[in-house]
């Protein structure tokens, strides 16, 4: 399954609690859609350690990392690659 | 404290049969379990139980005047009634008991309506004046003690909680769909809802005055603060003396009792500082608390350090998840709303203890939050309105950091995200409700769970219904006393008082008396300036400052730490719901009570199985909707008691 793919399932079960994908835009913003908040943003922290053996640190909680499904993809992308945000 | 249910006939409705109050009363035994009185007499039916706490012998109600053309049941207590018999009897009116409840018909004879006003106490008043043909129900100033109505076919019924109306209603049930949307926002519903489509309740400081014709409502008594800088203008150290002398007596007149009075510690300030003036008052109160498992909810060390300080005899309760899972549908049949947190299902715990303990009666800090300026909500609006003036600035919302240090997901640490949280409204920081919306946003999250057909019903805003209730002169107040005045109005009348005071206490027989909540501190307290309230980001200056020399310093220094308790774990264990919990929330019994979605639940339960719902948010949702849930089965499927 693509990381796109793992993060919209994720996002849609746990924060919009539906299976329905066109609730969802992959630029939608979690925090203007009040879909995310500072306490979720620690679960969602939580499973991409999880589900990509990755580390956030500190300053990586930030929304250019976090906010959309498509900043999440290219985040996780680049912490694969090595590259730091 | 005891339990009060009548019925009053008019225009036509059927006379009250003694049957009716049978029923009605039985369902408040835990209330009053030393004795049942009843009086009927032509359109009128009044029916008590007793607690009995002063004149054991002799206060049996209910209770009349001297031609017997007033009777009045009563559930509550009058603290200053020395102080009125022996000014009644000096205006010629002869006792024939010895009890507090009796200075009311008296009372009524000599003020008429405005009897109330000279009342220093918590009650509830269900008066009767065959002359007039009048009935009237009253409620202390504050909400401490409960009562309920309902108009039904030319009848008013009323009883201190809905479920002895029920029986005599003769009716199903039926969830009032804008008061659970009320709940879902404010954590309680507003003004005079209740849950149940049809019955209303007394408001706090309001009289129902019923009479052929109708029933007409008057406000005896409202939170008022200063709208033109009246402030207390003594120094600092006097007003400190003041306040300090006002607690002493509001603590010495709740000692008077024919029965021992005890006291709740919990470990904060506000109970240190009652446990204090009962032994000023020269007595020896014995103590009670709950410990919890978790550290990070459990305040043993500070409850150790007062118990050494005053040198009382302690007792304390241990409060597990397991245990709270296992007692909450028995807290719901009791608070007769939902709840979105667990916090009073170990205060019902408490009460236990010491009903077990063979007291009746407990000192308890409830209240001292609201009247003197404790709460975080006001410091977090003080932060965010600093942080208002300067938006761009970088270092103003960092001190936003300093909030909830307590909280093991604090929401401060992602700092983009605590900005985008607790700037909710930056824009408006002098809007009604500045404080509060953050903290309304993130309870009405809960709302993404209703069913279609639910949310089909809903035809008010709860935020709208709540402005138009506001003061007159409400937006003239300091912003701080707004808060203050949000916080006791809706959620300490009808959330701390209720669901997590009265209810519990009761629950279990146990009466709790609130110095705090004497009107004569609440009235010198509206007038201290807020900068004396909470100094700079000290909360509850003036009162630590008041008692500064009587306390240890550990507790004057140590921050507020609110009273919390688990949520998702008293229900799961190992990722396992308890029975009851996979029955209420499966899908078959959500979609049966229509109130929510059966899918969205189920990935709410998915994800707690899974051990991911880890914030505030998913443990409201949760709470709300098993407790709705269980509020159905209780109080629709199942009828009168689980």
């Amino acid at each position: 399954m693509s990381i796109e793919q793992q993060v919209r399932d994720y996002i849609l079960e746990n924060f919009l609690f539906t299976n329905d994908a066109s609730v969802l835009a992959n630029d939608a913003s979690f925090l203007e859609k009040g879909i995310i908040d500072s306490t979720g943003v620690l679960e969602m922290i939580f499973f991409l350690e999880q589900e990509f053996a990755l580390k956030v640190a500190d300053k990586e909680m930030i929304p250019e990392n976090l906010d959309s499904v498509n900043n999440i993809v290219r985040y996780v992308q680049s912490k694969q690659a090595g590259v730091v945000s | 404290m005891c339990g009060i249910a009548g019925i009053f006939a008019h225009d036509g409705g059927v006379p009250p049969q003694r049957v009716e109050l049978e029923r009605a009363i039985a369902a408040l035994k835990h209330r009053g379990p030393d004795g049942h009185g009843f009086y009927t007499h032509g359109r009128i039916g009044l029916a008590h139980a007793r607690l009995s706490i002063i004149d054991l012998a002799g206060g049996t109600q209910p209770i009349h005047n001297e031609d017997q053309s007033v009777w009045v049941v009563f559930n509550g207590e009058i603290f200053n009634y020395i102080e009125l018999r022996a000014f009644l009897e000096g205006q010629g009116h002869r006792f024939y008991t010895h009890s507090d409840t009796e200075v009311l018909v008296h009372l009524y004879e000599h003020y008429g309506l405005d009897f109330v006003q000279h009342l220093n106490g918590q009650f509830a008043i269900a008066l009767w004046d065959q002359n007039q043909q009048q009935l009237i129900l009253c409620r202390d100033r504050v909400g401490i003690l409960p009562l309920f109505y309902a108009e039904q076919n030319g009848r008013v019924l009323f009883a201190s909680e809905i479920k002895a109306l029920l029986p005599v209603l003769g009716r199903t049930p039926v969830l009032n769909p804008a008061a659970l949307d009320q709940v879902m926002t404010f954590w309680s519903t507003l003004g005079d809802a209740t849950l149940f489509e049809g019955v209303r309740q007394i408001l706090p400081g309001q009289m129902l005055i019923a009479a052929e014709g109708g029933t007409r409502k008057q406000h005896y008594w409202e939170w008022r603060y200063p709208s033109d800088d009246d402030y207390h203008r003594t120094p600092v150290e006097q007003q400190a003396e003041e306040l300090r002398a006002l607690l002493s007596d509001a603590t010495r007149i709740r000692l008077r009792a024919d029965v021992p009075v005890g006291a709740y510690l919990s470990g904060g300030l506000d109970s240190a500082v009652l446990a204090t003036l009962i032994r000023a008052n020269g007595i020896q109160p014995e103590t009670y608390s709950m410990r919890f498992s978790d550290a990070q909810l459990d305040e043993g060390v500070y409850q150790q350090c007062m118990v050494e300080h005053l040198g009382v005899q302690h007792h304390q309760v241990q409060c597990s998840a397991a245990n709270i899972g296992r007692e909450f549908p028995r807290a719901i049949w009791h608070t007769e709303t939902p709840i979105l947190r667990t916090a009073p299902v170990p205060m019902m715990m408490l009460s236990g203890l010491v009903h077990a303990r063979g007291a009746k009666v407990v000192l308890t800090g409830e209240g001292a939050d609201e009247v003197l300026g404790g709460y975080d909500i006001f410091k977090e609006a003080k932060l965010r309105r600093f942080w208002a003036r300067q938006p761009k600035s970088l270092w103003r919302p960092l001190l936003l950091k300093r909030l909830y240090p307590y909280l093991e997901f604090n929401p401060a640490r992602a700092q983009s995200y605590s900005e985008a949280f607790f700037g909710t409204g930056l824009d408006q920081p002098n809007a009604a409700f500045f404080a509060h919306l953050p903290r309304w946003n993130t309870t009405a999250q809960s709302k993404q769970f209703y069913s279609a057909e639910f949310k089909a019903r809903l035809h008010t805003d709860p935020l709208a219904l709540l402005e138009q209730s506001l003061p007159r002169d409400f937006a003239q107040w300091h912003a701080f006393n707004r808060s203050q005045y949000l916080e006791a109005s809706v959620l300490m009348a009808n959330y701390l008082l209720w669901s997590q005071g009265d209810r519990m206490l009761m629950a279990n027989s146990v009466e709790g008396r609130f110095p705090f909540l004497d009107h004569r501190v609440i009235e010198f307290a509206a007038r201290i300036h807020p900068n004396l309230k909470m100094k700079v980001l000290n909360e509850k200056y003036l009162l630590k400052r008041a008692l500064k020399n009587e306390l240890p310093a550990s507790v004057i220094a140590r921050s507020k730490q609110p009273y919390r308790a688990p949520d998702i774990p008293a229900f799961f264990h190992n990722g396992k719901a308890l029975d009851y919990v996979d029955a209420l929330l499966g899908a078959d019994a959500v979609k049966r009570y229509g109130y929510f979605d059966a899918q969205k639940t189920g990935f709410l339960l998915k994800k707690i199985r899974a051990g991911r719902a880890l914030g505030y948010k998913d443990n409201m949702a949760l709470v709300a909707i098993l407790s709705t849930q269980m509020w159905h089965h209780l109080f629709v499927e199942n009828g009168p008691r689980p």
